[in-house]
């Protein structure tokens, strides 16, 4: 299906699925197109964000929205993090439907108050009377040294609050439908994007559509053993796939998606057929997503698994700011090939 | 109104040679930024010089300063070694945080640099404990905080300032409002642009100067240091001064529409560095000739520290392991 490939740039695409007369859009693009269809489409929708309105337009994800909507509905706001968040979401209970930006993760540690004390427990503590429409995209950095403070990747810390939805689009037509989905929910809904998607290209339609935010997706078919890879690595997934491929090993992928909800029978469905599974992350190892999906697999089905469950994520540590270090921290296909063979070795 | 012979002969001299040693130190990133090797965010502090160079030159060593991402400037003229700074923005095992820091996060704990922070209004705070570390440990140290105009719209920033006033603490808040935070201008962000005025709530003193003029920074924070030094408490200090370059890297950023050309030529036809070397010039403090010699003896250094910062070898892959937790002898 088309929608579920992505390629690295338009020339891939135009030779894969160009000759369908298939729209092709950057992942960025792709988000654009979606709040631009929000902006028009809801009155009560705004973008507020650090630099949301500047040229630099948070990495093209925001290009020419304040051109056309304004700087009331595409708003700057002051560099006041968690007191800009409580502003949102007291928006938000007032009958707005914020969309709050972040150019960075690292900066989502600044609001951990508005968001956990607040949004997550908005609708409980009101015994469901009051809810919070509320979207916080925030984007992960890698690479020219961004160091420990520009490149954490923090969706899984999001995993132990309940109240929150969390978002994780690998592809540009992800990118769109569920950041569509995300502002209509009508929860608060975190939404992870990272840096090295944007530039890649995939299957976008015009029309407005939306992704459910609890189905994940088959992005491949397999038999020998299942990764279920989020954000970024599911490039990285592909990747490993083809040159396993070679090697006559056949890689089921899955793409959750949406990290809560979680796509449990999808990935139970999958582990049942191949009794291998690697999770890999663009996160640090403990405590995070990867835990939690191993944890449910063996919860619920603890004789599908031939061999260890292996992850595929960053090391128990900050991101170093040295690109020889860079080298070392970050997993790449590589890596999830290598771990694709240790459960094969050891089952 | 204080005049340049208010200044010691010796210090007038230190602060021209900070500002100019700032200055060649930045430019020396520019003219290599593109060989694409320092792979670095570098936010550089050109057109700021003066602000660095006239709060440094009344700290001592054990004097802490709690710096931002555009810290370069900072860290010289509190006295870090360039050859460490440098091997740091290369990644170099020889930087001074092991490579593992980079350009916004240098640190220099024999000159009171503890660490840098690039999260927005972070160091604020850590200057403000800073501060009641060496009040409760009778040290005598001051404490100073750099920080930009977008800074003081964090609540960590009132919040110091709160109890830095509540506790008589020995910090110095220096606010170096250059109007933009990224690309966006100050008054899309604050009711008004007079940062100084946020102290009076809290009943501290502050300052509002040009921060472009050396002497200006000089004097104010000279009284702003000595009475922290003396129990007196903290002060704020507002230096209104302009970034030359783009926020971050080593181009302009007014071809992307970031800022108008034309206040960019401004700030420049007032850059602090050449205003001061005309004071200096006029006193006879300073002769063309030492300025020509002190020119040349600097970027000889400058570029040799580069050269070896370069050229000195990456950190071991195990490096990314170790330094999660304090290692213990
Ligand atoms: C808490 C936080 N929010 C946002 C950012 C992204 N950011 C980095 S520098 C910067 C602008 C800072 O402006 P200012 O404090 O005036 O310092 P200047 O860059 O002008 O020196 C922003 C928004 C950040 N690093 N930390
Ligand atoms: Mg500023």
């Amino acid at each position: 299906m088309p929608w579920t490939k992505i390629f690295s740039n338009q020339a891939e695409f135009d030779l894969a699925l160009g000759g369908q007369g298939l729209r092709a859009l950057s992942f960025r693009e792709a988000l654009v197109e979606a709040q631009r269809f929000l902006l028009q489409d809801d009155p009560r929708v705004l973008l507020m964000g650090e630099g949301v309105d500047d040229p630099g337009a948070i990495f093209g994800s925001t290009a020419g929205l304040a051109q056309s909507f304004g700087k009331d509905r595409v708003m700057d706001v002051p560099l006041a993090e968690n007191g800009m968040t409580g502003v949102a979401i007291g928006a938000a209970l007032a009958g707005l439907r914020p969309i709050f930006i972040h150019m960075r993760n690292d900066f989502l540690p600044m609001c951990m108050d508005q968001l956990i004390n607040h949004a997550a427990k908005w609708s409980y503590m009101t015994g469901g009377r009051v809810n919070v429409p509320l979207v916080v995209r925030s984007i992960v950095g890698r690479g020219w040294g961004s160091a420990a403070q520009h490149s954490q990747a923090l969706h899984g810390l999001f995993l132990h609050v309940p109240g929150l939805k969390i978002v994780a689009p690998a592809t540009p037509y992800d990118a769109k439908g569920l950041l569509i989905a995300a502002s209509r929910d009508g929860n608060p809904v975190m939404f992870f994007e990272h840096r090295w998607t944007f530039d890649y290209v995939g299957y976008v339609p015009a029309e407005a559509y939306q992704v459910p935010l609890d189905q994940g997706v088959r992005r491949r078919q397999g038999s020998d053993a299942t990764v279920v890879a989020i954000g970024w690595m599911v490039n990285e997934a592909l990747k490993a796939a083809a040159a396993l491929e070679a090697e006559g090993v056949s890689l089921e992928i899955i793409d959750p998606r949406t990290l809560l909800p979680l796509d449990m029978p999808l990935i139970l469905e999958s582990v049942a057929k191949t009794g291998r599974l690697v999770i890999a992350d663009t996160a640090c190892h403990t405590g995070g997503t990867g835990a939690e999906i191993a944890c449910r697999v063996a919860e619920w089905s603890p004789g599908a698994l031939k061999a260890p469950v292996v992850r595929v994520d960053f090391p128990d540590a900050p991101t170093p700011a040295s690109t020889a270090l860079e080298k070392t921290y970050y997993p790449d296909a590589e890596a999830i090939a290598q771990a694709v063979h240790r459960t094969l070795r050891e089952g | 109104m204080p005049q340049l012979s208010d200044i010691p002969p010796q210090d007038r001299r230190r602060l021209w040679e900070t500002m100019l040693l700032i200055r060649r130190f930045e430019e020396h990133i520019v003219d290599v930024y593109g060989q694409q090797e320092m792979q670095s965010p570098v936010h550089l502090y050109i057109g700021q010089e003066a602000v660095a160079a006239g709060v440094c030159l009344h700290l001592r060593p054990e004097d802490y300063l709690f710096s931002t991402h555009r810290s370069h400037g900072h860290c010289l003229a509190k006295g870090a070694d360039v050859f460490s700074l440098y091997a740091e923005f290369y990644g170099r095992a020889a930087g001074c945080c092991r490579g593992k820091g980079g350009s916004m996060h240098p640190c220099a704990p024999e000159v009171g640099i503890l660490g840098t922070t690039a999260i927005v209004g972070g160091g604020i705070p850590l200057a403000t404990g800073a501060a009641l570390a060496s009040k409760l440990l009778g040290q005598g140290r001051v404490a100073v905080t750099l920080f930009g105009d977008g800074a003081s719209e964090e609540g960590a920033f009132h919040e110091s300032l709160n109890f830095a006033a509540l506790k008589a603490l020995p910090v110095v808040f220096v606010c170096e409002n250059n109007f933009y935070a990224t690309a966006s201008p100050i008054h899309q962000r604050q009711p008004h642009d007079d940062i100084f005025r946020h102290a009076a709530g809290y009943g501290i003193p502050a300052a509002q100067v040009d921060g472009n003029d050396a002497a200006a920074v000089y004097f104010a924070a000279r009284e702003a240091v000595q009475r922290a030094r003396r129990g007196g408490g903290p002060s704020l200090i507002e230096a209104r001064t302009y970034r030359w370059k783009g926020h971050v890297g080593p181009s302009c950023d007014w071809e992307n529409g970031c800022r108008p050309k034309q206040e960019l030529e401004q700030w420049m036809d007032r850059c602090p560095l050449e205003r001061f070397t005309q004071r200096l010039l006029q006193s006879g403090d300073l002769t063309e000739q030492d300025i020509r010699g002190t020119l040349e003896r600097t970027d000889v250094m400058l570029a040799r520290e580069l050269e070896r910062a370069k050229h000195s070898p990456p950190p071991a892959s195990s490096e990314v392991w170790r330094h999660v937790f304090h290692e213990t002898k």
